[in-house]
């Protein structure tokens, strides 16, 4: 190839296929992947590491919400870190495990969605989207052997189903669809236990949204790297709802009154029995 | 044994040029109009699929003529500049400036080194947060930039409409009025005759919508569209909720 034209776009722009940016990025610039970098050999370091997330299914969508927690060993490392994202217009997704690969992995999807929407000019299935997350993760697992590992939640609207559905995953990348609700984590034990008791189906979006709180809560009681709510400093969980419209997240205003409303309610009943 | 003949550099250019510009000619007008709220993109486009103008990235439009393998591999890399850079950086150092280089240099090096030049014209057009920083460009097939104010024409009989436009474009119109003026320039007969009557059905519209959040880009479906074009109609703008 010429040198002449230096500043042209290389061939593996152009090249016709994949509507993937990952592909491309495995092909073009590998180190760029989460996946994609050679790891010293030798043990597992310490690093923040993401805990609570819970998904549920309500009437006509899904609800996630996390603490905000991140914890390195027994030192919190972040207190308001997000671990829910959108990744597009109908999905999020949550990630428990190592902070640091698991927001470049979301910040991947993030784009893998976007670029195939952009390319393909249509959405891409739900079912589609949770396999591309599978697919990502499965490049991860060298780095997951190593003690970085990330486990995501997946949940999104099915416009075809007219439901919210929710995916759960394995290190090895596993995906597998899960029915009303799923918890992941090291606080998940707990908030499954009370989501158990809690969610109903058919449950609107704001008593989900009520929910998944009180599970966090329960969740923070009893595991020591899952974030309660912090009245003083005024960090809430972070809750998304998503539906037919697309992805909202819950306000910080109707998160407080709620958080408020739960720790009033459960003054002498602390675990909340009804 | 066939003998090679001598060619001269700028026959051999001019040959080239007329062989594009004579591909670029033969496709269907699209004009790209600066309005108030953004940039609007109107193409003659009978198909609902394979699209002319399309999204690049958050404040980024493309739009094309000629043929059509040729300017999706165009803006298939584009789309994968913008997201690697958007990536590697950050989102908000993704510019036109620098895509427009990079199509230029690409463009200019098949012009040059292949045998066939690519027969496309293409606006690179970004919206700013407020007019003056919008930026439209075109590239030419032989990899030239133009830095163009407020409005553009390619394909078809692109100079009288570009003609047409200087005349009848000014700053500050409504969605409604740029998308009127760049339909009255695709109508248009060339040959001076009566002008055609176009259905919203064929025609494509998309705004960069500057004061959209995060991804700008929007098309405008086919009722909105006719709602828009219509000269009785009171509607100017988008309503919110169509994306």
């Amino acid at each position: 190839m010429s040198q002449t034209h230096e500043g042209r776009l290389p061939a593996a722009y152009l090249r016709a296929g994949s509507a993937s940016f990952a592909e491309f990025l495995g092909e073009h610039a590998p180190t760029l992947l989460p996946g994609g970098r050679a790891l010293p050999v030798g043990t597992a370091m310490e690093a923040p590491h993401g805990t609570t997330i819970v998904a549920l299914v309500c009437a006509g969508g899904v609800v996630m919400a996390g603490d905000r927690r991140a914890t390195m060993g027994s030192l919190i490392a972040n207190r308001d870190m997000d671990k829910v994202f959108a990744t597009d217009e109908f999905s999020v997704v949550g990630i428990a495990g190592t902070a640091g690969v698991a927001i470049e992995l979301v910040k991947l999807y993030q784009v893998e969605l976007e670029h195939y929407e952009k390319i393909e000019g249509t959405l891409m299935s739900l079912e589609g989207k949770a396999n591309r997350l599978a697919t990502m993760l499965r490049g991860n697992l060298g780095l997951a052997m190593q003690g970085l590992s990330v486990l995501p939640v997946f949940a999104g609207y099915d416009p075809d189903q007219q439901a919210g559905r929710i995916f759960s995953y394995d290190v090895t990348g596993g995906c597998y669809p899960e029915r009303d609700h799923h918890c992941i984590g090291s606080g998940s034990l707990f908030a499954r236990g009370a989501l158990k008791k809690l969610w109903h189906p058919q449950m609107s979006s704001e008593q989900a949204v009520a929910i998944a709180v009180e599970a966090l809560y329960d969740a923070a009681e009893d595991d020591s790297a899952t974030g309660g709510p912090d009245v003083g400093r005024q960090i809430w969980p972070r809750v998304a709802v998503i539906d037919g419209q697309g992805v909202r997240f819950v306000g910080d205003d109707d998160l407080e009154s709620m958080v408020l409303a739960l720790v009033q309610a459960r003054r002498g009943n602390p675990g909340g029995a009804r | 044994m066939t003998m090679p003949f001598y060619v001269s550099p700028e026959q051999l250019m001019k040959d080239r040029a007329d062989f594009a510009r004579k591909g670029i000619a033969r496709g269907r007008m699209v004009v790209v109009a600066q309005y108030d709220g953004g940039i609007a993109f109107l193409a003659e486009n009978p198909s609902r699929t394979l699209h002319k103008v399309s999204e690049i990235y958050d404040r980024i439009g493309f739009a094309a003529v000629g043929k059509y393998n040729e300017f999706e591999n165009l803006r298939v890399a584009g789309i994968r500049y913008a997201d690697l850079r958007g990536y590697s950086y950050d989102r908000s150092d993704v510019t036109a400036r620098a895509l427009a280089n990079a199509y230029a240099q690409t463009l200019g090096a098949v012009f040059t080194e292949q045998s066939k030049p690519y027969e496309v014209e293409i606006v690179v057009a970004e919206v700013g947060h407020s007019a003056d920083g919008d930026q439209i460009y075109r590239l030419t097939y032989d990899g030239s930039v133009a830095d163009e104010r407020g409005f553009v024409a390619m394909g078809g009989a692109a100079e009288q409409a570009e003609r047409r436009l200087e005349e009848q474009w000014r700053p500050g119109m409504s969605l409604a009025e740029a998308l009127r003026l760049g339909y009255g320039v695709l109508a248009a007969d060339p040959a001076g005759g009566a002008a055609r009557e176009l259905g919203a059905e064929q025609l494509e519209a998309a705004v960069l919508d500057r004061s959209r959040p995060r991804r700008t880009f929007r098309r405008i479906g086919v009722a909105t569209l006719a709602q828009l074009l219509s000269e009785t109609s009171t509607v100017t703008d988008l309503p919110q909720d169509e994306g």
